[in-house]
């Protein structure tokens, strides 16, 4: 049977089909649908870890025990279960364990557009790149056997391109996964100095045998055609140099590391000249210039930012010496920015933020969103727990202005935990607000564990942010309702005025998680000055009508929610509901 | 091989048309290859998606210029992609403006020529759709999207019966008759749209 699939689904298909038996990982887009849909399968166990080490330790665990196991991240997730994979590659496996990671070239939704290529040499474990829906789906099954054939954890990488493009995929049937067992042997499994030591050799040892096996991988494969020029390409990337140079000859790689490196040489000698296409870091570029051929690459298809067929052509008539083409963009359009939902809960709080004279340390999610005007409430973001850490070293470092680290439920579980406990434990004077909306919501509503709901839809017990801040010794834990500003002004005023460490958490679940809105807000346009202080909120179903004097604002009845904050901040009364 | 752009803001159902597309297209045996966007972007940006059918489809990317078909559920946002088109294309716009946040902001303006502007740029390769209109006449309000693409449908070699299958499979389970009354009301607009 044949069907088309997202990226993402082909992957979890990948991972039905060749009998996994455990899966976890933890939401970040470009990746979050592989565990969704796999979860849909029903006869695989899957879990939204609290984070991406977490996820990756459970897979190996069950490897351990004979099962195929696969731990699925973005790419940014792949530094925080760096630890685990590091030395994953010393011991290895016993059924086969694959890391899938999804980098965001272009960053549509990330703090950065790191190559996660580059953990496959770090590490020393094999790298597959699929290059659309169905290689995606077959490239699972291949990366298992490739695990269980050399003893190795596999990385397979995919972007946001392949994860968020359909693609026709053929079906097959489900192999069913071994029973497990587990068998000591503490010199494969225990990694203390002794035993890595050995490890240490066996990893280096079954390099030269995957390169061998990369040599004859039949989807590393050469596509002859004109050999005035030969196209070398991995990943999506392949999908563009098809589109580009259909005239010439493409190096097709679907295994980049180890490198095949005699298949490539034997390549570079049958063209005249070498070009490779390629996205973010010259990954490929480099060792091929290390083998000694004269390959061209990054001086025409730009590392930073993502690659398009619109890209690659310019990098094509640039090696041509013929002039790029011209593409008017049509002038004078308002840019649309991504913006925090009508209804929103995380907009009162920000709202509250943006007028104390504070210093707000962030962190990742659709809060995030609060950096930009009008609410301009968001003044340093690194990555997840840092909102809560970065408060702590800028208290420390003396700053007069009190420091207030904002962190999301999720986010809070995943890695602000070990944050709080430093300020704890450290004694910080800071204020911690939890932006607690019953979700992971900018991934598209993931359950975590303070929902009290798994994967796959099951009750189970339901961790409680103020307890886990007081189990950590904070007494100082307030819970506000951000859709009411005067208890949120005055708790948060008050907490930050406190002279020892304090957590508030703002409760409200997501606006768009149940979907139950009250009827709309109205504008009395008669007792509308025009004043524009609603506007300050940063709501889209606000809007601004009229000129000069005559400026008065309208509320769009299709986007209203109800939420009421925008009739909070009315000084003149001109906002209500219609009566009855 | 056919190439279609679809856009509009977060929210406004450009991801369910284009699978329609994707799985009207994949049941007519056409090779299929689309891209959207998820995450962050979604949130009431400008969201665009892109649909390539035919013989054989490599790139999931529609390069500039090519696109057979832009069908835009916002004005300005038909503007902003109409680099895709091709001179020959034809635009499929939905009379319907959303004002971004940066307008009722005061940082920018939404342009008041944007009718005039989208018969310049689109000069006899236009049809203007009453999309809210009709979407209200077939009981939904929030199905714009499936107007367009019945508009959309007039102009492309698949049966009727494997659009109306792919769109009860598909649309939310509650909705499924006002999707089905709102692709053939879109049909019925054809080529032509509202006088222009």
């Amino acid at each position: 049977m044949r069907k088309v699939l997202l990226g993402n689904e082909a992957i979890a298909r990948g991972a039905y089909e060749a009998g996994v038996a455990v899966a976890a990982g933890y939401p970040g887009t470009p990746s979050t649908e592989i565990l969704e849909n796999l979860a849909r399968y029903g006869e695989i166990y899957c879990e939204w870890a609290p984070n991406e080490k977490v996820a990756l330790e459970v897979a190996a665990g069950a490897c351990w025990t004979g099962v195929r196991a696969i731990a699925t991240m973005k790419h940014v997730g792949l530094n925080v279960a760096a630890d685990p994979l590091m030395t994953l590659s010393y011991t290895g496996v016993r059924g086969g364990l694959v890391v899938v990671v999804a980098d965001d070239p272009g960053m549509y939704s990330s703090q950065n557009e790191q190559d996660s290529r580059n953990y496959a040499k770090f590490a020393k474990v094999p790298l597959l790149e699929p290059s659309d829906s169905q290689e995606a789906k077959d490239f699972v099954g291949i990366a298992l056997e490739i695990s269980e054939r050399f003893d190795t954890p596999v990385l397979l990488r995919s972007t946001t391109r392949l994860s968020h493009s359909r693609g026709v995929v053929a079906l097959d049937e489900r192999k069913a996964p071994p029973a497990p067992s587990f068998k000591k042997d503490p010199q494969k499994l225990v990694m203390l100095p002794l035993y890595a030591r050995g490890r240490r050799r066996a990893m280096e040892e079954r390099i030269a045998p995957l390169r061998e096996f990369s040599e004859a991988f039949p989807h590393n494969r050469i596509i002859w055609r004109d050999r005035r020029v030969g196209v070398i390409a991995s990943g999506v990337c392949y999908q563009y140099a098809e589109e580009v140079f259909p005239d010439a000859s493409i190096l097709k790689l679907g295994m980049t590391y180890p490198f095949p490196d005699g298949l490539i040489m034997k390549f570079a000698e049958e063209v005249e000249e070498v070009l490779v296409v390629e996205e973010l870091d010259p990954f490929l570029e480099e060792h091929i210039r290390s083998l000694g051929i004269r390959a061209k690459g990054r001086e025409y298809f730009p590392g930073v930012g993502e690659l398009d067929p619109d890209r690659v052509l310019d990098g094509r008539l640039r090696w041509e010496g013929r002039p790029v083409l011209e593409r008017p963009q049509e002038p004078g359009l308002p840019p649309r920015p991504p913006v925090m939902c009508p209804g929103c809960p995380h907009r009162g709080v920000f709202y509250v933020l943006s007028g104390m004279d504070v210093v707000i340390t962030g962190d990742i999610g659709c809060y995030t969103l609060a950096v930009f005007p009008p609410l301009n409430a968001m003044d340093t973001l690194i990555c997840m727990g840092a909102g809560i850490s970065a408060s702590m070293g800028m208290a420390k470092a003396g700053l007069e202005k009190p420091v207030v680290g904002v962190i999301g439920d999720s986010t809070f579980f995943h890695s602000g935990m070990t944050g709080l406990l430093d300020i704890a434990y450290n004694e910080g004077n800071v204020t911690i607000v939890v932006l607690d909306n019953r979700t992971t919501a900018m991934t598209g509503h993931q359950d975590h564990p303070g929902t009290g709901i798994t994967l796959t839809g099951e009750e189970t017990r339901e961790a409680r942010i103020e307890e886990v801040v007081r189990a950590f010794g904070i007494p100082r834990v307030r819970v506000v309702d951000p859709y009411n500003l005067e208890e949120t002004r005055q708790i948060l005023k008050e907490e930050v005025a406190a002279p020892e460490a304090s957590a508030v958490i703002s409760r409200r679940p997501c606006v768009l998680l149940h979907r139950e809105y009250g009827p709309p807000y109205l504008v009395d346009p008669d007792l509308c000055t025009g004043c524009r202080r609603c506007l300050r909120l940063g709501c889209p179903a606000l809007e601004r009508v009229g000129r000069g004097r005559e400026v008065k604002v309208r509320i769009d009845p299709l986007l209203c929610t109800g939420c009421g904050l925008c009739a909070q901040v009315c000084r003149f009364d001109a906002i209500g509901r219609e009566e009855g | 091989m056919t190439n279609v752009v679809l856009t509009g803001v977060g929210g406004q159902g450009i991801v369910l048309a284009s699978t329609m597309l994707v799985e009207a297209a994949f049941e007519a045996g056409y090779d299929v290859k689309a891209n959207e966007v998820h995450g962050m972007a979604q949130r009431g940006g400008s969201v665009v998606a892109q649909v390539r059918f035919g013989e054989k489809v490599f790139s999931p990317l529609v390069p500039l210029g090519q696109a057979d078909f832009l069908v835009a559920l916002e004005e300005v946002e038909a503007l902003r992609y109409a680099g895709y088109l091709r001179i020959d294309g034809v635009a499929i716009v939905n009379l319907r403006r959303v004002v971004p946040v940066t307008v009722s902001a005061g940082d920018a303006r939404y342009p008041e020529d944007v009718d005039k502007r989208l018969r310049t740029r689109f000069e006899g390769r236009l049809v203007l759709v009453e999309g809210e209109r009709l979407a209200r006449e077939a009981g939904n309000v929030r199905t714009e999207n499936v107007v367009l693409l019945g508009v959309l449908s007039r102009f492309l070699e698949i049966p009727l019966q494997l659009w109306e299958g792919v769109i009860a499979h598909l649309a939310p389970k509650r909705a499924v008759e006002a999707n089905l009354r709102a692709f053939s009301l879109g049909r019925r607009v054809g080529y032509f749209g509202v006088p222009n």
